[in-house]
């Protein structure tokens, strides 16, 4: 610690050259947060997605239906505790632009099935009681302003005309990344309002007592349904979550590229200051060695000085980009879970303190190697 | 008593057996000391003087453990530093050698004060412990005021007056002296010279200097004079 004066007073000695690196390694580290953060959006559901959960969907496509009847079936099949369904609905509010993700639910089972998304008894059960109620998530509540007693118009897509609902209820998730944008409304008012489609669900969510049963249950369901009219595909609600992510593209691949990239600019920015701050400094290496500093002392005060740049430009971007994200989904609905963990905050801090490291150990090995002769030869 | 006989002396704090130095420089090789001997005793002051390239720095380095002879021995309080590893002998330093060059090397984005507390970082003094040492050596060459100045705030006297309350701060066993007042002007290079004296004098401190100036080698108790990598006793 009474050397950390001394470090400070070197990392000030050319203030322009020390503000723009950790300018630098602040800007990547805050690139790096934003990068984290959307990734983990683009795969929220694959990290919430339970493993005790099936997705049971029309073997053709997801946007084909499925039979209301295969509710009843689905619940006979062995390891299956609950099924419950939902249907994709599609509407905009006001304009295009608003997206989010609305359901029709079985309101009997699917607080079962999903017991992560929390809601007061007393708003659920209002829900329950008005077939033009709905319930919605906290950021999507939070986005346009709702509380519950608002009327909310939304506009058809594929189903036309306004659809009016009461908002009955705000739920909100229980653990960090779960979806709290979506809204949801009663399968049976979708059902008794529509004129074609009557009788059928968007999918299934089957519940399983063991995720151990989830491929033989998977293969029970889907045998169970094959060659009838409406034949199925099961499969996890981690493996169906991790597909419809990849639709995007392997977005995981190209964030470790950027981040690669951005990591390496970090060593060579943060590399050749370090270079160059000792570079001009050999002859007072050389003098404090003549005072005494053994060549460790030497080689960890260097090193001290790439770290506390790392570290302060690293703990500046990452919390950067912490402020942004509390900004909430900047894309208007496509990232619904868009927040920077404390544990990712800490890994982009540890990030910068590895890259202060390895780029102040060369110049901080020259350092200590430095004969004292030699570098008092360049006074 | 100051002697280059090579004879055994009971009492030296120096010791210096043998000594020497070669440098290679492309294919030739220059003996820069050969085969010197030295024994300088406690509390005197020791000016070596001889031509440039004579070896006057070289043998300064060797004395304070800043380089490696070709062969002989430097012996100083008991201790052989020419066998220390590089690690014991940055201790060594730290704890027995006050340098004072002719650049002053004080470090610029340090003040007077943190300079002078420099070595004594190395030390487990507490910080109200280096403060009183650092103020006491400030005081004895006369800066007590300039603590809080920096290097460019003060003139060159001022500044060499800064490196030897540095080199003294530790309270070493001898000064090593690299032409100490070869960048000043005449006052402030008498100045300095009265500060060196009365360390000698008034502290018994062990002075070994180099210089080209023969009115600051006529302060020391001796001056030896360096002459094809050997020495010569020149007055007394």
């Amino acid at each position: 610690m009474k050397y950390l004066p001394f470090v400070f007073r070197n990392l000030f000695r050319k203030k322009t050259r020390t503000i723009l690196t950790v300018g630098s390694i602040a800007v990547a580290l805050f690139l790096f947060g934003l990068l984290v953060t959307i990734e983990r959006s683009l795969n929220a559901g694959v990290d919430v997605a339970g493993v005790d959960r099936l997705i049971v969907r029309n073997k053709i496509s997801l946007i084909m239906p499925l039979p209301l009847a295969y509710q009843e079936r689905l619940r006979q099949i062995d390891h299956v505790s609950e099924a419950t369904y939902a249907s994709w609905f599609g509407a905009i509010y006001q304009e295009p632009k608003n997206f989010f993700p609305q359901f029709a639910i079985d309101t009997e089972t699917y607080r079962t099935v999903f017991p992560e998304f929390e809601i007061s008894e007393e708003e659920w059960q209002a829900f329950l009681a008005d077939q033009a109620g709905a319930v919605v998530g906290r950021v999507t509540a939070e986005r346009f302003g709702w509380e519950v007693g608002d009327r909310i118009p939304l506009q058809g897509t594929f189903l036309s005309g306004t659809w009016e609902f009461n908002l009955r209820a705000i739920y909100e998730g229980s653990r960090p990344g779960d979806d709290e944008s979506q809204f949801w409304f009663h399968a049976k008012f979708l059902d008794e309002s529509r004129n074609w489609g009557k009788g059928t669900v968007g999918w299934y969510t089957v519940k399983i007592d063991d995720a151990d049963h989830a491929v033989a249950v998977s293969k029970a369901v889907d045998e169970r349904f094959g060659n009838s009219a409406y034949e199925t595909s099961t499969e996890t609600e981690q493996a169906f979550a991790a597909g419809f992510a990849k639709q995007i593209g392997n977005i995981r691949m190209l964030i470790l590229s950027i981040g690669a990239v951005v990591l390496f600019t970090l060593l060579l920015v943060t590399g050749n200051t370090m270079a160059m701050a000792v570079r001009e400094r050999v002859p007072e290496l050389g003098v404090l060695k003549t005072l005494g500093f053994g060549d460790r002392t030497v080689l960890f005060l260097v090193l001290a000085e790439s770290l506390v740049i790392a570290t302060f430009g690293g703990a500046l971007g990452v919390l950067l980009a912490k402020l942004f994200t509390l900004g909430g989904d900047p894309t208007g609905g496509f990232l619904p879970v868009f927040y920077l963990s404390t544990g990712e905050m800490i890994f982009g801090i540890v990030i910068a303190i590895v890259v202060g490291l390895v780029a102040g150990s060369i110049p901080a090995l020259t350092a200590m190697n430095l004969r004292i002769v030699d570098a008092l030869r360049r006074v | 008593m100051v002697s280059i006989d090579g004879k055994e002396h009971h009492n030296s704090l120096v010791r210096v057996r043998n000594l020497s130095k070669l440098y290679r420089r492309g294919g030739e090789t220059i003996n820069v000391l050969q085969g010197l001997n030295l024994d300088v005793e406690k509390g005197e002051f020791v000016a070596f003087m001889g031509p440039s390239g004579s070896g006057k720095t070289t043998l300064l380095n060797l004395l304070g453990g800043l380089d490696t002879p070709t062969s002989g021995t430097v012996t100083v309080d008991g201790d052989e530093i020419t066998n220390m590893s590089g690690r014991n002998l940055a201790s060594w330093r730290a704890r027995h050698v006050g340098f004072i060059f002719q650049m002053y090397n004080l470090i610029p984005v340090l003040t007077a004060f943190q300079n002078i507390e420099l070595p004594l970082l190395l030390t487990k003094l507490s910080k109200a412990q280096r403060r009183q040492h650092v103020e006491t050596a400030l005081t004895l060459v006369g800066l007590g005021d300039r603590m809080k100045h920096y290097p460019r705030q003060l003139s060159g006297g001022q500044e060499q007056r800064v490196a030897i309350a540095r080199a003294i701060v530790t309270d070493p066993t001898f000064l090593l002296c690299d032409e100490p007042t070869g960048d000043l002007d005449r006052k402030a290079a008498e100045e300095i010279l009265d500060l060196l004296t009365e360390l000698e004098s008034n502290h018994g401190k062990t002075i070994l200097m180099v210089t080209h100036d023969p009115l600051a080698a006529e302060r020391a108790d001796m001056t030896l004079h360096l002459d094809k990598g050997a020495l010569v006793e020149a007055a007394s």
